[in-house]
C-alpha cells in the first residue's frame, strides 16, 4: 500500500529509525491507517481494470517493520489477476523471495540506493553489502524465470547526504542492470530534484544502462514530479511510476507529499498524445474509492478540479 | 499503491514537442535530445509577482489593507522585479481591491522594482496614475463566451475599449502590459483555438502593449497544447514579448511552464504561496507558486534574482494573516524538513 513510506519497507534497524522520527512510530503503531485487506483487495482489482499494465501490488518485508503489509499473502491470493498486467511485489531478500514465490508472486522488485548513508540507515548495510543480498534473490529468481525489476533511490538527492554524484547512481544502477534486473527505475526519493538535476543524473546513467531499460520514480515534495517526468521523456525514458490519488507521502517531510499522482501524471501524457492504454476516468474512480477508505483527501489535483469543476472543461 | 505505466508509441512525443521534436530512435538522438533541452533554457528568467492582486483577488477572505501592504513590502525585499500591486476596478465589482489608492500609496516603492496595477477602463487608468502607479495592464480574452459572459461584450468590443487606455497611457508615457486569458481552454467554449490566441495577442501588441502575458486561466492545458498555442502566437509575437500565466488547478503548470521556457520565453507570472483559486473549480488550486516556480529555475541554473527564503517568508505571512495553508509544495516541504 502506497501510504507506507519507502524507506521504512526495507529497514532493518527499525529502532533507529523510530527513534529519528517519533512521529513514525506514532503513525505506525497507532494503526490510524492500517488498511483493511478486503479494500486492498477492492482497490488492485479497480486498478487491474483501468488499462495499467503494471501494479505493485504488496511487499514481502517482515511484518514486524512493515504492519501495514503483513498481509502480504492474503493480497496476492485474495487479487483477481488480469492477463495483461503484471504484480510485481518488493523483496528485500531471499526469505522474502520465497515468500513471495509461495505465495504466488510473477514478478518481484529489488531497491538498491545511491547514498551510501541512506542504505546505512535504512537497511543497515552499505549499498555494496545490500547488492550481495540483491544477487541472491536474483539468481534465485532468474532460476525460476522469474523478472526482477530494480529501484535505486536517492537517485537525485539523499536526507542525509544532500547531494548525490550521478555517476554513484549510475554505477548502481549499471550493477542491478547487469546482475539481471530488466528494468531501472530511478527514484527521486525525497521529491528534490528538478529538470536540471533529473537531465544531468539520466545523462550519466544512459552511458551505463540502456534507455529501454530505465524508468523514472518522481516523487512530488517539492512540486517538481511532472516537469522532471517530462524531461526524463524528452530523454526518451517511457516509464514512470506514480500512485493512485498520490497515495504515500514523504517521511523526510512530514505533512508533506511524496509520490506523483497517476491520474495528474496520465493528464499530462494524454495531453501530449502519448498513449498509455489507460482509463484515466476508472483511475480516478479508484482513487477516490481508497481515499474515501482513508477518509482523506486525494493529492491528485485533477481528481480534485474534475470533482469540483463548474464546467468539465478539461480537454 | 505504486503503478508503472509503460507508454506504448514512444515516438508520439516527436510530433508533440515543437522545435524539440526528435526521433528517439538512437542512442544518439536520446543523448542529443538531451543535451539540446539543456541547451533550450534562457539564462535569465524575470518572475511577474501576481499574489497581491490575482490572488488576494481569488481569495475568499477580505485581507486588511496594512497586511496589503506589509506582503507587498516583502516580496519587494525577496528580489522580485515586476508585483502587480492592485487593481483599480471599481469596488462595487471588486471589493477586494477597494482600497486601491491606499495600497499604492502606502507600499514602500523599492528602487528597480515595478508596481503593476490593472486597469479595465480609461476611468481606472486615470485613477491608478493619480495613485502614483508606473505600469498598467489590460485584459483580453482568446474565447468569446468567456469576454461575453465576464465583460458582457465581444472580443473585438472589449479591445476597442481597450484603445482610449492605450492612447492615454502612451500620452503619459506609462507602459502597459497585455493579458491574454483562456489561452488554452475556456470554461464555456472548451478548447481555444491557437489562432484565435494569436490573433488577440497580436492585436493586444499593435496597440502598443509592451508584453503579453497568455495566461492558461482554468489550468487545462498540457505541454502538448501550450506548445501549439505558442507556436502560433510566436509567429505573430516576437518571444521576447511574451511571458505565461499558468494555472495549477490539473497540476500541469510547472511542466507547461518548462516548455515555455524550452520555446525561448523568458517571463513568468506566478502567485507567492499560490493565492488565488480557480473561480471554475471550487476548492482546486488556480495560480502556480511562485516558490515552486522559482525552486524549478534556480535547480534549472536560470537567475531570477529571487532570495527564496525571504519570498518564503512572504508566503508565510500572508498565509498566516488568511488563516491557510499555503498552495506552495516547496514551502510545505521546506519547513518540515
Amino acid at each position: 500500500m502506497g501510504n507506507v513510506p519507502t524507506t521504512v519497507k526495507h529497514c532493518l534497524s527499525y529502532e533507529q529509525l523510530i527513534e529519528d522520527y517519533p512521529w513514525l512510530r506514532r503513525w505506525l503503531q497507532e494503526d490510524k491507517e492500517i488498511v483493511p485487506t478486503g479494500v486492498k483487495i477492492q482497490l488492485i482489482d479497480m486498478l487491474s481494470g483501468t488499462g495499467l499494465s503494471v501494479i505493485e501490488a504488496t511487499s514481502f518485508v517482515s511484518s514486524k517493520w512493515v504492519p501495514q503489509m503483513a498481509d502480504h499473502t492474503d493480497v496476492l491470493r485474495g487479487i483477481q489477476k488480469a492477463s495483461n498486467v503484471q504484480y510485481p511485489v518488493l523483496t528485500p531478500n531471499l526469505q522474502g523471495f520465497q515468500d513471495a514465490v509461495a505465495a504466488g508472486a510473477t514478478e518481484v522488485a529489488v531497491f538498491g540506493s545511491a547514498s551510501e548513508t541512506f542504505s546505512k540507515k535504512n537497511i543497515n548495510c552499505s549499498v555494496d553489502e545490500s547488492m550481495l543480498r540483491f544477487e541472491e534473490v536474483i539468481n534465485a529468481a532468474k532460476k525460476r524465470q522469474i523478472p526482477v525489476r530494480g529501484y535505486v533511490s536517492c537517485a537525485l538527492g539523499c536526507p542525509h547526504e544532500g547531494h548525490i554524484e550521478p555517476s554513484k547512481v549510475a554505477e548502481v544502477a549499471k550493477r542491478l542492470y547487469e546482475m539481471g534486473c530488466y528494468e531501472i527505475s530511478l527514484g527521486d526519493t525525497i521529491g528534490i530534484g528538478t529538470p536540471g538535476s533529473m537531465l544531468k543524473m539520466l545523462q550519466r546513467v544512459m552511458k551505463d544502462v540502456p534507455i529501454n531499460a530505465l524508468a523514472v520514480h518522481c516523487h512530488d515534495t517539492y512540486g517538481q514530479a511532472l516537469p522532471n517526468i517530462l524531461t526524463a521523456l524528452q530523454m526518451g525514458v517511457s516509464v514512470v511510476d506514480s500512485a493512485v490519488a498520490g497515495l504515500g507521502g514523504c517521511p523526510y517531510a512530514q505533512g508533506s507529499s511524496g509520490n506523483v499522482s497517476t491520474e495528474d501524471v496520465l493528464y499530462m501524457l494524454h495531453g501530449m498524445g502519448i498513449e498509455t492504454g489507460v482509463n484515466i476516468a476508472k483511475v480516478i474512480e479508484a482513487g477516490s474509492f481508497i481515499c474515501s477508505a482513508l477518509s482523506r483527501k486525494t493529492n491528485s489535483k485533477v481528481a480534485q478540479a474534475r470533482s469540483t469543476a463548474c464546467c468539465d472543461a478539461s480537454l | 499503491m505504486a503503478t508503472v505505466m509503460k507508454l506504448v508509441h514512444r515516438n508520439a512525443l516527436t510530433s508533440l514537442m515543437g522545435q524539440h521534436c526528435l526521433s528517439f530512435s538512437s542512442a544518439a538522438a536520446h543523448r542529443a535530445a538531451g543535451v539540446r533541452a539543456a541547451q533550450a533554457f534562457p539564462g535569465k528568467v524575470k518572475i511577474v509577482e501576481v499574489g497581491p492582486r490575482d490572488g488576494l483577488q481569488n481569495e475568499k477572505t477580505l485581507v486588511p489593507t496594512e497586511a496589503k501592504i506589509k506582503l507587498i513590502n516583502m516580496l519587494s525585499e525577496s528580489g522580485l522585479s515586476v508585483i502587480e500591486a492592485t487593481s483599480f476596478v471599481s469596488p462595487k465589482w471588486v471589493p477586494q481591491m477597494a482600497d486601491q489608492v491606499e495600497v499604492m500609496k502606502g507600499i514602500s516603492r523599492k528602487p528597480g522594482v515595478t508596481y503593476q496595477v490593472l486597469t479595465p477602463n480609461l476611468q481606472g487608468f486615470q485613477a491608478a496614475v493619480k495613485a502614483g502607479a508606473p505600469e498598467v495592464a489590460i485584459f483580453g480574452a482568446a474565447s468569446e463566451l468567456f469576454s461575453k459572459k465576464n465583460i458582457n461584450c465581444s472580443v473585438d468590443e472589449s479591445l476597442q475599449r481597450f484603445d482610449e487606455v492605450m492612447k492615454a497611457a502612451k500620452e503619459a508615457g506609462v507602459p502597459v502590459r497585455g493579458y491574454v486569458s483562456c489561452v488554452i481552454g475556456c470554461p464555456y467554449e472548451g478548447k481555444v483555438a491557437p489562432e484565435k490566441v494569436a490573433h488577440v495577442a497580436k492585436r493586444l501588441y499593435s496597440m502598443g502593449c509592451y508584453e503579453i502575458s497568455l495566461g492558461d486561466t482554468i489550468g487545462v492545458g498540457t505541454p502538448g497544447s501550450m506548445t501549439k498555442m505558442l507556436e502560433a502566437v510566436i509567429k505573430e509575437v516576437p518571444v521576447s514579448a511574451l511571458a505565461v500565466h499558468c494555472h495549477d488547478t490539473y497540476g500541469q503548470a510547472l511542466a507547461n511552464i518548462l516548455v515555455a521556457l524550452q520555446m525561448g520565453i523568458s517571463v513568468v507570472d506566478s502567485s507567492v504561496a499560490g493565492l488565488g483559486g480557480c473561480p471554475y473549480a471550487q476548492g482546486a488550486s488556480g495560480n502556480v507558486s511562485t516558490e515552486d516556480v522559482v525552486y524549478m529555475l534556480h535547480g534549472l541554473g536560470i537567475q531570477t534574482g529571487v532570495d527564496l527564503s525571504k519570498l518564503m517568508d512572504a508566503g508565510a505571512f500572508i498565509c498566516q494573516t488568511l488563516n491557510r495553508k499555503t498552495s506552495s509544495k516547496v514551502a510545505q516541504a521546506a519547513c518540515k524538513l
